[in-house]
């Protein structure tokens, strides 16, 4: 139930809701998504970004939250960790036990290799467990990876790698069927047909979903895998520094109990990045949908060895954060929701924007109704918008929320907003990191032997913006491509002496280009102690 | 003025206010937390929590992030529980209810006393899903735990030491592998791809200079 404040506007919303249905809102033309982008998207405010003074990626901006964690001291001396008696030595090590991660590590085993995951929480606590809406891949009769291609690169401004953007659209079915035999239980007609549908700028449906715990569904299942396969799981313990041999190649980490502070070695042949995103990094005071633990790690212990970052100063803002009530300020709305028929409706009802428009043009849409146009809807501790989920049932009959999207109506229904009767607020919250570490198809850094990266942590699949369902598919494509890599790599590895020579290059370039800071990165942990 | 409400973290008291979760509230007090925190949305299952309203018998189970404080809250954070896992191999799994028999026979001494039901963070119904699991029923147990988060909390109220989301885990990895339908198109798909079908548009697409894409996408047709 809304309080007395909103009911006004929830009337204008329900009297217009059966005009809105029937209404099919014109597209954008090019140029104006660009107008309102340069206008209204966060990754166009210049003074939230700082030019980053070291490093490979010196004379670039980053956002000013990431350039601090990328030029902030270590948290360790080179003298202080003994690296000639490693606690863990195997031929792959992965960094992270998200969807890459895990994928990475099963795919590592099958080809007989040592492998282990560490993780600074558990296994699993990751942004892919949080993944709602789907997975894409062209299945269908038709479509093609070809249109796939059309759809995620034009989305992504025409800023993808190409040759990381064929492997995902190419490898994609094959994606699906792997985790279909792992058993993940995607949504089926009777007749074994995938049920699809459209996110924001895809031309065809081919959006899989397992209800809308897609992610949770991938993710529980891969860990079981992982577990089963008796692949050792470090967890709550942090990868804190990369270690290199004396060849200048990667060569193990640096680990850090999460709870007893101990420092641990481990030396690999290969090593994997699968660290994930940076929503907890909070960037320009955004709330976000992401895990706890997404503090950019991944990108802080690359950069300080060397490797290149690609587009680290553009990020995704999901359009459709819960904006009421406050205790879940911030979580996500799937964009399946609107998938599924639910528009984006104002302060007086009515619909500003085509539902289904790709999600960086939602979120300044969002944002243009709530500051320029004035229409948005004052919740008391901010802005927010409609989003008319009883238009679904209307649509799709009753039963068509709690079929498809329970996890929608559980969220709400816990403050008593019931999500088939009653319209959802929303604003855009930081949802993903576009950017990450540059890598070539084989999953290596471009420029650092035998660090290999999946997952959000890489940066240029996607481009500048990425489509819905296109991240689960990329863990999935990229961890597997990974592991193998990073596998195969390992047979022809010999591991020179270890050294964190870096640590001290690092520190010696800090201070020549006059930084002044006390930070220590990576971040590890928000700190919410102590704050509302 | 924001109300204030008492609540007892591990028994000691706090006072917050109100209108926050019992996770938010714990880092009001002071808790830098590191367990029983992941992905603050109620998706992880990290956060499993018992609590007790001063005066009330009854013991209640919950996800912190999901869930308001309330006035003389008892509350205790349960971050990890010692679940069972037994290691299997997909690939080699009797599809029948052997399986349970061999993995998890604990399945098979429930008593019917329905707390796992009740403790559930996600209202599922726990002792319902198992019923199903012990008759090999493996169809109607994945749909019955599909919202199951795995947070342990049915477990620890079990008197029969029942793992109950590794038990609906399996259930739910045999369904989506045997038991579910095939699908056809995705094979399809998946052999045209091997077979090079699509290589040659996509090198096409892949040659053309940036305002032939972008003319491509514009004008791309797209299915209603």
């Amino acid at each position: 139930m809304y309080s007395e404040r909103f009911q006004k506007s929830i009337a204008a919303v329900e009297a217009a809701r059966e005009k809105n249905i029937a209404l099919e809102p014109q597209r954008m033309t090019a140029q104006q998504k660009e107008d309102l982008l340069a206008t209204f998207h966060p990754d166009y405010k210049k003074d939230e970004f700082a030019v980053l003074k070291i490093g490979a990626n010196k004379g670039d901006k980053v956002p000013t939250e990431l350039a601090e964690m990328l030029q902030a001291h270590s948290r360790i001396t080179a003298d202080s960790v003994d690296l000639s008696n490693p606690d863990y030595e195997t031929d792959v090590l992965i960094i992270g036990g998200g969807g890459a991660g895990a994928s990475a590590a099963i795919e590592a085993n099958e080809t007989g290799a040592d492998v282990m995951i560490v993780t600074k929480l558990r296994i699993g606590d990751a942004n892919t467990m949080m993944a709602e809406g789907g997975i894409q891949a062209a299945d269908k009769p038709n479509d093609s990876p070809a249109i796939h291609f059309v759809d995620a690169f034009g989305g992504g401004h025409f800023a993808a790698k190409k040759e990381l953007l064929s492997k995902l659209v190419c490898d994609a079915p094959e994606a699906i069927q792997w985790l279909s035999n792992l058993g993940v239980e995607f949504d089926k007609d009777a007749d074994g047909t995938m049920v699809t549908t459209h996110g924001g700028g895809t031309s065809r449906k081919r959006m899989h979903a397992a209800k809308d715990y897609s992610g949770a569904e991938i993710m529980r299942t891969l860990r079981d895998e992982v577990f089963n396969r008796q692949i050792p799981v470090v967890d709550f313990t942090a990868a804190i520094e990369l270690i290199m041999d004396e060849n200048g190649n990667a060569a193990g980490a640096v680990l850090m109990n999460m709870e007893t502070k101990e420092l641990l070695v481990a030396k690999a042949k290969t090593v994997i990045i699968a660290t994930g995103g940076a929503g907890r990094m909070h960037y320009q005071g955004f709330p976000t949908s992401n895990h706890y633990g997404a503090t950019a790690d991944g990108l802080v212990l690359g950069y300080r060895v060397g490797a290149k970052l690609l587009y680290a100063e553009t990020l995704q803002y999901h359009p459709t954060g819960v904006a009421y009530p406050e205790q879940i300020f911030g979580a996500l709305v799937t964009e399946k929701v609107r998938s599924l028929g639910a528009k984006l409706v104002n302060v007086n009802g009515d619909v500003f924007m085509h539902p289904l428009e790709t999600r960086d043009v939602a979120a300044a849409s969002i944002i243009r109704e709530c500051s320029e146009r004035g229409t948005g809807v004052d919740t008391g501790d901010g802005q927010g918008v409609w989003l008319d989920t009883p238009m679904i049932e209307k649509i799709g009959g009753e039963g068509t929320i709690m079929k498809r999207i329970p996890a929608m109506w559980r969220m709400f229904d816990k403050y008593g907003i019931d999500i088939r009767k009653e319209p959802i607020l929303v604003y855009p919250t930081l949802h993903y990191q576009n950017g990450g570490l540059d890598i070539t198809p084989d999953c290596m850094t471009t420029n650092v032997e035998n660090l290999f990266v999946a997952g959000e942590a890489v940066g240029g699949i996607h481009g500048r913006n990425r489509l819905m369902g296109n991240s689960l598919l990329d863990i999935i494509v990229f961890g597997r491509s990974a592991g193998q890599n990073a596998a195969a790599k390992a047979k022809n590895v010999t591991v020179g002496e270890l050294t964190l020579k870096h640590i001290e290059k690092f520190e010696n370039e800090i201070a020549e280009a006059g930084i002044d800071t006390d930070k220590v990165s990576p971040k590890l942990l928000p700190d919410y102690t102590n704050k509302r | 003025m924001e109300k204030m409400v008492n609540i007892f973290l591990f028994g000691k008291k706090y006072e917050v206010p109100e209108n926050l979760t019992i996770m938010t509230a714990m880092e009001y007090a002071g808790y830098q937390l590191v367990r029983g925190c992941g992905c603050r949305n109620g998706f992880c299952g990290a956060c499993a929590t018992i609590y007790r309203i001063k005066g009330d018998k009854e013991l209640k189970a919950c996800l912190a992030c999901q869930t308001k404080v309330e006035d003389n809250m008892y509350i205790a954070t349960l971050p990890f529980f010692p679940l069972v896992k037994q290691v299997y191999d997909i690939e080699k799994v009797p599809v029948n209810e052997t399986v349970m028999m061999q993995l998890y026979p604990e399945i098979y001494s429930c008593i019917g006393c329905n707390a796992c039901t009740k403790s559930c963070t996600q209202d599922l119904n726990v002792m319902q899903y198992i019923a199903y699991a012990q008759r090999g029923d493996f169809e109607k147990c994945a749909e019955e735990s599909f919202d199951c988060v795995m947070c342990g909390v049915c477990s620890s109220r079990c008197p029969a030491g029942i793992s109950h989301p590794q038990v609906a885990m399996l259930a739910r990895r045999i369904n989506g592998k045997y038991l579910a339908p095939g699908c056809g198109h995705l094979e399809d798909r998946v052999k045209e791809i091997k077979n090079g079908d699509f290589n040659e548009l996509i090198e096409a697409l892949m040659q053309k200079p940036i305002e032939e894409m972008k003319e491509l996408y514009n004008t791309r047709e797209i299915e209603k």
